[in-house]
């Protein structure tokens, strides 16, 4: 039968709805091959739309509309009544349903089992893919230095 | 007389067929993949992102092979798309001095804290054609590495900001006019007049930033800070109660310091103007700050020469290559009618001049 409910820090979920946002869709549906059977109820059929991404004048002032970006939403919620809910980038029905899935298996005492196999190999190649790209724009660092003049001498 | 025909249908479906045939191109030269736009042809995706206002690089590379490479066709296609899909709402303002920065340099300050990181780019190449890249299956330079800065990189004007040397943007919350919803109204604020700007034809607000640098409307520029770099967008979902990171999106964002000798309630101190653009795009990020900056010349108290740059209405209606090109190009399409009117006009015009005249006729 389907997990209990157990209690969700706000903060925790904030930051894995987010891993969860920024996967990529293969990847997720690597780590997650075979829908656990957990037969859940879709409340919102995956759905593909926008959002209005906002900047801010001189980035620190009012905000400005920027343009907008492709989200693709999903809600559902298993049978022992928790919802799981999800707003990914992109265009992928799959890539939403599947994070929607997640996001609610997490409230459950599967949690730690996801955490592990899911959330963490996610959220470690993030880390390297950003720390990757950042040591290579380090390596483009202007590193100045000054000729040694006349009246140095 | 002009009577109305049909008949069109079988030469532009053939056409449609002709056209498939030359997109594809020689069949004998592979085809080209959706995924070999977005990852090989970078900047052309970012430039349709950008003035097709839609971030998603999938997209975008779809809509350039399907345009054969013209990218305002692109462009078209994806603002023509993007009507299509719901709006789920709109992000939280990006923090883009918390962005993921791979380049970020200053023309102002040689030694700002976080350094000056050339990142991928054009700037001090030789720009001499490289045949290397017409032989496949070279090998790729390794890019070396380094220790990154650790922590964000602060925007380089916060620290002219210390000294009270250059204006503050009144930070705020209201709601920005959108001008995909409402029609365009003027004068607009400066709000709208970024969202036009960052949507507009990079070809058309280059031209005008070189404009105010060659005179018309000058207003001194300095690159303080150019960055190019990922950020988070949040949502918030009202039925979480919170916000959450829904992607990112890369941005390139330009901050110009300019002078400005003071008013009689200001003292004198550098002013700013400003460009964010989806995407590896600096041309346009830095010609859009320009052309921010003249447009301020009211709010500013400045004097009107008259130049291009300053007209609110001209730049404004003008920035949009969409309109620009449905505008020009229907030009091109059946108007049998209203040049048969036009005709009739001219030869009865000419009839009538004809029989005022009669020592013409003899």
């Amino acid at each position: 039968m389907t997990a209990s409910v157990a209690p969700t820090d706000p903060e925790d979920r904030r930051i894995w709805m987010g891993v969860l946002a920024r996967a990529r869709p293969e990847r997720l549906a690597e780590l997650m091959p075979a829908e656990p059977d957990e037969n859940p109820v879709i409340l919102r059929q995956p759905e593909i739309g926008t959002v209005m991404v906002q900047g801010r004048i001189g980035a620190s002032g009012g905000p400005f509309n920027l343009g907008e970006m492709t989200v693709t939403r999903c809600t559902l919620r298993l049978q022992s009544g928790v919802v799981g809910h999800a707003h990914v980038q992109g265009r992928s029905k799959d890539h939403a349903r599947r994070a929607a899935l997640v996001d609610a298996l997490m409230q459950t005492d599967r949690a730690a089992q996801l955490r592990r196999d899911v959330l963490e190999p996610l959220a470690q190649e993030e880390a390297d893919r950003r720390r990757a790209r950042a040591e290579k724009a380090a390596a483009t660092k202007v590193e100045f230095f000054t000729l040694v003049r006349g009246e140095d001498r | 007389m002009y009577v109305a025909v049909k008949g069109g249908e079988r030469a532009i479906k053939n056409a449609h067929a002709l056209l498939a045939e030359d997109r594809r191109g020689d069949t004998g030269v592979p085809e080209l993949s959706v995924a070999q736009i977005r990852e090989q042809l970078r900047l052309a995706v970012n430039r349709v992102m950008a003035e097709g206002s839609l971030f998603d690089p999938d997209l975008a590379a779809l809509a350039i092979k399907q345009a054969r490479g013209d990218l305002i066709e692109a462009v078209f296609l994806i603002r023509a798309y993007r009507t299509t899909l719901p709006r789920f709402g709109s992000s939280r303002p990006v923090d883009t001095g918390a962005m993921a920065c791979s380049r970020r340099i200053s023309a102002t300050f040689k030694d700002a804290p976080g350094g000056q990181i050339l990142g991928p780019t054009f700037d001090y190449t030789h720009r001499l054609l490289d045949f290397r890249l017409a032989a496949e299956g070279q090998d790729l330079p390794k890019p070396a590495t380094a220790d990154p800065v650790a922590g964000p990189v602060p925007h380089i004007t916060s620290f002219l900001n210390r000294e009270g040397m250059i204006e503050t943007d009144r930070p705020g919350d209201e709601l920005p006019p959108d001008l995909t919803r409402e029609p365009m109204e003027l004068p607009a604020a400066r709000a709208l007049r970024l969202q036009a700007i960052t949507r507009g034809d990079e070809g058309f607000i280059l031209s005008l930033a070189y404009s105010t640098q060659r005179g018309y409307g000058r207003t001194h520029a300095f690159v303080g800070e150019l960055r190019i770099g990922t950020v988070a967008v949040e949502l918030d979902i009202p039925e979480l109660g919170f916000a959450v990171e829904i992607g990112e999106v890369e941005l390139t964002e330009c901050e110009t310091v300019n002078q400005f000798t003071g008013s009689k309630t200001e003292p004198p101190q550098f002013t700013r103007g400003y460009g964010l653009v989806f995407g590896q795009t600096e041309r346009k990020a830095i010609a859009m700050s320009l052309v921010d900056r003249a447009l301020r010349w009211k709010e500013l108290g400045e004097d009107d020469t008259g130049a291009p740059a300053q007209d609110e209405e001209f730049v404004l209606m003008h920035a949009d290559n969409v309109q620009a090109t449905g505008f020009l190009e229907h030009i091109k399409l059946p108007h049998y009618v209203d040049f048969q009117s036009e005709l009739e006009l001219v030869r009865k015009l000419r009839a009538e001049g004809a029989a005022q005249r009669p020592e013409a006729a003899e």
